[in-house]
Parts: C-alpha cells; structure tokens; sequence
C-alpha cells in the first residue's frame, strides 16, 4: 500500500496587502491531485492575487503556500516544468506562426519528459486537441482573439503540467469556442489526469467543469464545496410551475416534495407542464455575496457608532 | 530522480534561445516595418554624405565623406544597440512576451540568449546599408585594408560595451512610451557631444571629459583609427588614435555591463505577473493621461 498522495496544493492563512489595502486576509483551502477547482469571487476578491501567488509570479504578504512540494516564491525550475499557466494574450509573438512558437516553447520542456509523462506535447498532436491545425503556419497577427486564446491554451498545456492554473480562461469566447474548451478541460482533467485551479465570472462554467468551487468574498475563503451542494446549502426555496385548466400558476416553497404532493392529489382539473427549479449555483453565489457583502456593512456601521 | 535528466538543461534553454533569436532576425528582415528603418537610416546616413561631397576637410586632402562615415557609422552602431534592446525589452514586458518566458523552465535564459542574438544580428544589415551605398558613392573611403580587421574588432567590443546599455534601460523604464525619455534622449545628446557630427575637439573642455566617459566617443573613435590614414591621428584628441584607450573604455562597459545587467533583468523579470500586463494592456487604449 502507498501512503495517500500530498496534496497538490495548499494554502493556510495567506494574507495580501497592496499598501494600507488587505486584499487577502486569511485564505486558507486545499487542492488533492487530479481535482478541478474553481475559485469564483466578485471583482477586486483577489482571485488573480491568489492565482499569482499559487503560480510564484507574485510575494505574498504573509502564510503558507506549498504547491507540488514547494514554496512557488522559490521554486525551482522542475517545479516550472511541472506546471502550466494560461496566460492571456495580447499582441505578443505577432510575427511568430504557431507551429514555429510552439515548437520553441515547447523545447524547454524536452529535458523534463519523464516515462509516465513524455514532454512536451508534440506540436502537430496539440494544434489538433486546440483546434488550430488548418491556421498552424499563418502569422499569429492575424489571428482573431478567439484563435489567440486557444494558442494561449496550448501554451498552457505543452508541458503536459501535473498542475494547470487557468485565469479566467474563456473570457471572450464565443458559445462554440467555450465548448470546445471544456472539452479541452475534461480531456486534461480525465486523460492527464492533471490537476486544475481556475478563476472565472462564468457560473454556469463553474458548474460544468469543477468538481468543488471556492467563493472569495472579503479577503478569504466563504464557501468550499461542491456546485451541487453550495446551492443546496444556500437553502433558498425552489420555485416551483405548473399549468392548470390552461392557466399558469408558479409558487415558491422550501420543501417542494410536500408541495407538488399535496398539488398532485388536490382534486379539480389535471395538473399539467409540471416543473421544479431548484436554486442554481447562480442563486447561491449572488446570495451568499450578498449575505457577506452585508454582514460586512453591518460591521462597519458598528464601528462607525463606536467611534461616535 | 530530476538532477540528472535535467543537467543539461541550462546549456539547452540556451541553444533555444539562439534559436529564437535567430527566427526572430529573420522575420525582422522579412517585415517591411524594418527592412524601411534599415533603408530610411541608411538613406539619410547617405543622403548627407552624398550632399557635402566636395567639402573638403580643413587641411588633410580628405573630402567630407571619408571622415564623417566612419562616425556616422559608429553613431548608428551605438543608437541600434542601445535604442534596439530598449525598446524591445520595454514592449515584452508589457506585451506579455517575458511572462510567458518566465512561466517555462529556464525559459529566461532562452528569452535573453534570444535577445542578444536578435540585437547582435541585426547589426549585418544596419552596417550594410549604409557601406554599400557609400563604396559605390564614394572614394578613398578605406585607407588601408587593414582598417577592415579594425572594424571588426571595433564592433565586437562596440556590441559588448553598448548592448547591456539598452538592455538596462529596457529593463528601468516604466514603459514604452518612457523609452524616449530615458533612451533616446541620452543617446541624442551622446551622439551631439561625441565628434559623430562635429568635431569633439571645438567643444567646451568639460563636455569633451564627459564625451570620453561614454562607449558613444570611443566607438567612433575607433572606427575613424579603422578607415582614416594614420596622418589624420593628429586631428584628434592627444594627436593620436588611443588605441589601447579605446580598448580599455569599451572593455570597462562591457565588464560593468556583463556585471551589472543580469541582476537588473532578473529583478525586472521578478515583477512580472499578468495583471502588470493587463494593466499594461489597459494603459495602452488610454494614451491621453
């Protein structure tokens, strides 16, 4: 028997502060290999300070951080190899094909290759797992942001990373490019079984590709579980619709068993279009935002009467 | 399980980054942004020379274009290697080029080992443009060809001395727009006191003891000791061609440069995360502040 595998990340009481401004104030969570994990938050949260610092591009104030057996602020350059990072792009390499750029970045990863995970992925292999195989030697300055991000996602994963970090990946993809990524993800995620921590605005993403999700509100870590059970614990009533003798009734309950029970075997004309909704991962996030954004408020109103 | 595998990773990264430079050259020479601002410096590098053909210069037998090349060369070589490297350097960190260098093993040392390579090339063709044109032009341009072995080695220490230069500036500006503050300014005002337009001996004493501290008035120096007869020495300061002088100031920059550079860039290359970039980015659609 092999002892459990060490976490791939993990973090305990990691505080930021830009100036007299905490941004992190105590962020403590836990990564095991092979997870996907997605760290949702409003803006200014400190998602990207968290994934910076995860990524050893960014200090931090204070706390621990130990990401594949290592501190990232001092982390070697194996540590690099072992790790992929989505940057996004902007007007670099314009000059560059993908094919010539991505067999350069590749090439550092060479003297990495172990036989369970050769390094790097072969050029021609990831132009068609990202979709770029048709535009493989066009000038990257033509490429339109959609083709640019799906180079940047390449890049990411050429090393083949035990551990990928994705900052708000998907931000400016239209439907089709989305989905094709999440394809991507699964892929990495089931095949690779690389480990991933993402950022994203998009809840519905959070759904489809994590399996926990960590909400930042105020500095530290709110909520830690998964989509499914965050929107349960959110406890908020499900809305529940109907259609009856032509007519359409919607009524919200916080135990819709019982309801749609009782309104089954009410007597009068058949109940028809029957629907259940139960709260989203959209309706537990905004509310437990909210619920934090005014808890917060509430303190500050405290302090603002123990001064006068 | 890693440390042998992944000895030879330092000597690889530097074999891509040569590699990277070497695209990198080649696709400058493919663009026509470039291929113009070779032929724009050449053409107005000429375009003087040709103009003040018959001007001879005081006593010495020689026509204008004989003395000035050799300094107006030298200016160029100084200006491409300072202002080049710069600019490039200030754009990649915030075009997200380094970034992506410094999220790949030892990819910092293949972005450097690129850079060089990319700036040292980029030599061959600024040199060419302008000697071609001047050989076909004009004569009595080379007094001995001897004067060639000089150019080399005049440039090879030229590059070492004034290539760290731009790479340290590149590395301190905040950002690009910055770069003609901090670059060409400096480089402007060198190149104004360093006998690459006028002779430095008609300037005020205390400008020549400045002039002399900077790579710009030894490079030109010594590619007027490569080009002109042994008899115009006597035109310049202290009479002579101060060759070993020469030797000793572009190697003092080349030393300090080699010293010094590697521990600004690492420190640059330290700060870089993708929300400098993004601010960066940000920046760059609001050029009215």
């Amino acid at each position: 028997m092999s002892p459990p595998p060490a976490p791939v990340i993990e973090v305990r009481d990691l505080r930021m502060r830009y100036g007299d401004k905490d941004v992190l104030t105590g962020v403590d969570f836990v990564v095991q290999p092979g997870e996907v994990v997605c760290l949702l938050g409003p803006n200014g949260a400190g998602k990207t300070t968290t994934i910076e610092i995860l990524e050893g591009f960014r200090e931090r104030s204070a706390g621990e951080v130990v990401v594949l057996g290592e501190d990232p602020r001092r982390a070697s350059e194996g540590w690099r190899a072992r790790t992929g990072v989505v940057l996004q792009s902007w007007r670099d390499h314009a000059r560059w094909t993908p094919r010539t750029l991505l067999d350069q970045v590749g090439g550092y990863y060479a003297p990495y290759a172990t036989p369970e995970r050769p390094r790097p992925i072969p050029t021609d292999e990831l132009l068609d797992v990202v979709g770029l195989d048709d535009l493989a030697d066009q000038k990257i300055a033509t490429f339109s942001g959609g083709q640019r991000r799906r180079l940047d996602v390449a890049m990411g994963i050429i090393g083949r990373p035990e551990l990928l970090f994705l900052d708000e990946p998907t931000a400016g993809f239209d439907p089709q490019a989305r989905r094709e990524f999440h394809h991507v993800v699964h892929r990495l995620a089931d095949l690779e079984h690389t480990t991933i921590l993402l950022t994203t605005h998009d809840l519905d993403e959070a759904e489809k590709l994590a399996d926990r999700v960590l909400i930042l509100a105020g500095g530290r870590i709110v909520a830690d579980d998964t989509a499914e059970q965050l929107a349960l614990r959110a406890a908020l009533e499900v809305e529940v619709k109907w259609s009856r003798g032509g007519e359409r009734f919607v009524h919200s309950t916080d135990d819709a068993t019982d309801f749609v029970r009782r309104l089954l075997t009410e007597p009068g004309e058949p109940v028809v279009d029957l629907e259940v909704r139960r709260a989203s991962l959209e309706d537990a996030y905004l509310d437990l935002v909210q619920r934090h954004e005014a808890g917060q408020s509430d303190e500050a109103v405290r302090a603002f009467r123990e001064v006068v | 399980m890693s440390s042998t595998s992944t000895a030879g990773a330092v000597p690889h990264a530097v074999r891509l980054g040569v590699r990277r430079g070497w695209t990198e050259f080649v696709q400058s020479l493919r663009s026509s942004q470039d291929q113009w601002f070779y032929l724009f410096t050449a053409f107005l590098a000429v375009g003087y020379l040709y103009l003040r053909r018959d001007t001879p210069v005081d006593d010495t037998g020689l026509l204008l274009p004989s003395v000035a090349l050799p300094s107006i060369l030298a200016g160029l070589v100084a200006f491409g290697l300072v202002i080049g490297p710069a600019y490039s350097l200030a754009m990649e960190k915030e075009d997200g080029t380094l970034l992506r260098a410094k999220a790949v093993p030892h990819g910092l040392v293949g972005y450097f080992a690129g850079q060089i390579v990319l700036h040292s090339s980029s030599l061959v063709p600024q040199t060419i443009a302008v000697l071609v044109p001047s050989f076909l032009l004009f004569d009595d341009l080379m007094a001995q060809p001897s004067g060639w072995f000089t150019v080399a080695w005049v440039l090879a220490l030229g590059l070492l001395a004034t290539l760290p230069i731009g790479m340290m500036i590149g590395a301190l500006v905040p950002s690009v727009q910055k770069v003609g503050m901090w670059g060409m300014l400096p480089v402007m005002v060198l190149a104004g006191i360093s006998g690459i337009f006028y002779p430095v001996q008609a300037l005020w004493g205390w400008v020549q003891v400045v002039a002399q501290l900077f790579p710009m008035y030894w490079l030109g120096l010594g590619m007027r000791s490569a080009f002109l007869p042994d008899s115009y020495a006597a035109l310049e300061i202290g009479g002579s061609w101060r060759t070993w002088q020469t030797v000793a100031v572009l190697g003092t920059w080349a030393v300090v440069g080699a010293l010094v550079a590697p521990g600004l860039l690492r420190r640059m290359a330290r700060r870089q995360s993708g929300s400098q970039v993004a601010a960066a980015k940000e920046a760059a659609t609001q050029w009215v502040r």
